[in-house]
């Protein structure tokens, strides 16, 4: 197996074009093994969730709760489903030729290029002044919870926090996606001097070869990452015992119960009450 | 050091097969690592640059199942290893589709007419220098285009539909099958593939690396010319640097059906101007029902060169499509049946 593509000048030097194709094909039998492990483990495994008396006793603790409690805003769900939709498209424009399936793909890639990174500005903006932004990321202070809840999946009724807003997973996911996005835009943005397009002006040789070599690697490379990445996503979303989640960022809120069964109400009180 | 013609051939190893059984055997057995020659003209540049380094060439000269013009369903059938001399000369296509006669009898030169055939000239390569000089671009494999550079030398290149490679189809013959409505006999794996001719040909958003459909162990077996198109109007006209052993810098290919002088139906192709035989689809539809006269053909060449995107060197094919254009409706002294 190759890990990257070299071309020769007509001098013999070689020259870094790009990853192989080698390395797609590994991101997707890999992604699809780690389905099939972690959906075998799942059939098997003793992973333990609040007990229903337990969150009986919560909710009888907080009468106040309403009955539906928001979890994702209307403006973060349309975030989420623009850049799940150009991440899509910029997976499949990418890999479809790959896989044998020839069109014009070029345009619609760099297309959706420019909408991932409009959304994710937005997104910036977004979380920086209007969400609680400290929410979603991971660090030294998670480690006690990411034990918990190691030993939770286990099957062992752990002490120890319960997520906030967001579980340990879905913040490790985003910073895994954050780093592989911003990765593949600011390649990306690199890589537009060098093809036809409106908003940026054609220059091959703007970079030295070897410069464009890594940059062409480095987008490879996020590009495979995502095929991972959003096999694990479309995944997680699609199990019976997530599927609340996913309800969520379509129609924004989850129930009381679930909101006690699967949060810290310490750790992520909602201000934010549904009228639905 | 920079890629140089050399006087002797590099070592591969050689087969001569003599049925398309055979061949096909040896092009599935080999895969990728065999090169399909059928003339030669365009395999030996590529072979004594050693730009290309085949382990396999197949040799089609020996396969005479894939020679001769014959009569098929109203139209004829050209095996693809006719020699184009053949084809220029042969009595049913002058008769019939004088317009395939014209192409095939101005491509090079005689020697190369009488060595070359019919399938390695829609079959053959770009010319793009940068990209025969060994280049590592993307038609190469590569990640740059170096001829569309604000100093390339791109007299040559694309005007039209450029993705990222700016080589254009060098054939003089792709253009007067696809006016022709022609049909591509391939076999590929076992199975017989008919393709029509303006499919044949792939831009490069498609696939940068081919300017054909022909993958790896496909073999072009023959062209099928229908009687649709046989013996209309036709045009064809190649403007090149010198008037022998050139490329077309652009040609135009045009069929014409004529109710007196109003056009009923056209079919009109330039190519040197894109990756692929460019059909001026718009132009064609823009002419059905009007009358064949100097304002139409003024309107048709503006038609012709919406989109156009010429690159440092190369604007004068703007108005050489437009002029070619202008010959193809209103040159009736021209026509070649």
């Amino acid at each position: 197996m190759d890990f990257v593509t070299w071309a020769t000048s007509p001098w013999g030097e070689s020259i870094l074009v790009r990853i192989s194709w080698d390395l797609f094909w590994a991101a997707l039998v890999g992604g699809v093994l780690f389905l099939l492990a972690h959906g075998s483990y799942m059939l098997f495994s003793p992973h333990h969730k609040r007990e229903a008396g337990e969150v009986d006793r919560m909710e009888a603790a907080r009468p106040g709760l309403p009955a539906n409690i928001e979890r994702h805003s209307f403006v973060a769900r349309m975030f989420h489903w623009v850049m799940a939709f150009s991440m899509l498209a910029l997976v499949f424009t990418a890999f479809l030729p790959v896989v044998g399936i020839k069109f014009a793909w070029v345009y619609w890639h760099w297309m959706a290029g420019i909408l991932l990174t409009g959304s994710i500005i937005f997104h910036i903006i977004h979380a920086t002044f209007f969400m609680d932004f400290w929410s979603i990321w991971v660090g030294p202070k998670d480690i006690p919870e990411a034990k918990a809840e190691m030993m939770r999946e286990f099957g062992i009724d752990a002490p120890g926090p319960k997520p906030g807003k967001y579980p340990l997973g879905n913040r490790l996911y985003h910073l895994a996606v954050l780093v592989a996005g911003l990765g593949a835009i600011s390649t990306g943005i690199l890589m537009m001097s060098r093809i036809r397009q409106p908003l940026l002006e054609r220059n091959p040789y703007w970079m030295s070869d070897v410069a464009y070599g890594f940059t062409y690697v480095t987008h490879g490379l996020t590009g495979v990452g995502f095929v991972g990445l959003i096999i694990a996503h479309i995944y997680f979303a699609l199990r019976p015992e997530k599927l609340w989640v996913t309800k969520a960022m379509i129609f924004g809120t989850i129930s009381r119960r679930q909101y006690l069964e699967h949060h810290d109400p310490e750790r992520w009180v909602s201000t934010k009450v549904s009228t639905k | 050091m920079p890629a140089a013609i050399r006087d002797v051939m590099p070592a591969f190893e050689l087969f001569q097969p003599t049925s398309v059984a055979d061949t096909l055997g040896l092009l599935e057995r080999h895969g990728a690592d065999a090169w399909v020659m059928a003339g030669g003209m365009d395999t030996f540049d590529w072979l004594k640059d050693r730009i290309r380094k085949p382990r396999v060439v197949v040799d089609l000269s020996g396969v005479s199942e894939l020679r001769g013009i014959k009569d098929a369903n109203g139209g004829i059938e050209i095996g693809a290893m006719t020699t184009l001399t053949e084809v220029a000369n042969h009595a049913l296509v002058k008769e019939r589709y004088g317009l395939l006669a014209q192409a095939a009898g101005l491509v090079a030169s005689p020697q190369i007419r009488n060595q070359g055939t019919m399938g390695g000239n829609v079959a053959q390569d770009a010319r793009c220098w940068y990209y025969r000089a060994g280049w590592p671009c993307y038609r190469a494999g590569g990640n740059i285009c170096y001829a569309d550079t604000p100093t390339s030398v791109n007299r040559e290149h694309a005007i039209f539909d450029a993705d990222r490679c700016v080589a254009v189809n060098p054939s003089d013959t792709a253009p007067a099958l696809i006016a022709l409505d022609a049909q591509m006999v391939i076999k590929r794996g076992g199975e017989d593939l008919v393709v029509p001719a303006q499919e044949f040909f792939v831009g490069p958003g498609v696939d940068i690396t081919r300017l054909t459909m022909l993958q790896p162990g496909d073999l072009l077996t023959a062209v099928r010319i229908p009687g649709t198109w046989a013996s209309k109007q036709f045009y064809f006209e190649k403007v090149r640097d010198r008037q022998v052993w050139d490329f077309a810098l652009v040609n135009v290919a045009s069929a014409i059906n004529a109710s007196g002088n109003t056009i009923s139906d056209v079919r009109m192709v330039v190519n040197g101007v894109a990756a692929r035989p460019y059909r001026l689809e718009a132009v064609e539809s823009f002419l059905k029902g009007k009358a064949r006269n100097a304002q139409t053909a003024d309107e048709a060449g503006e038609i012709a060169v919406q989109g156009a995107s010429p690159l440092r060197h190369n604007a004068y094919k703007v108005p050489l499509v437009k002029a070619l254009v202008k010959r193809a409706i209103r040159g009736a002294d021209e026509w070649t049946s």
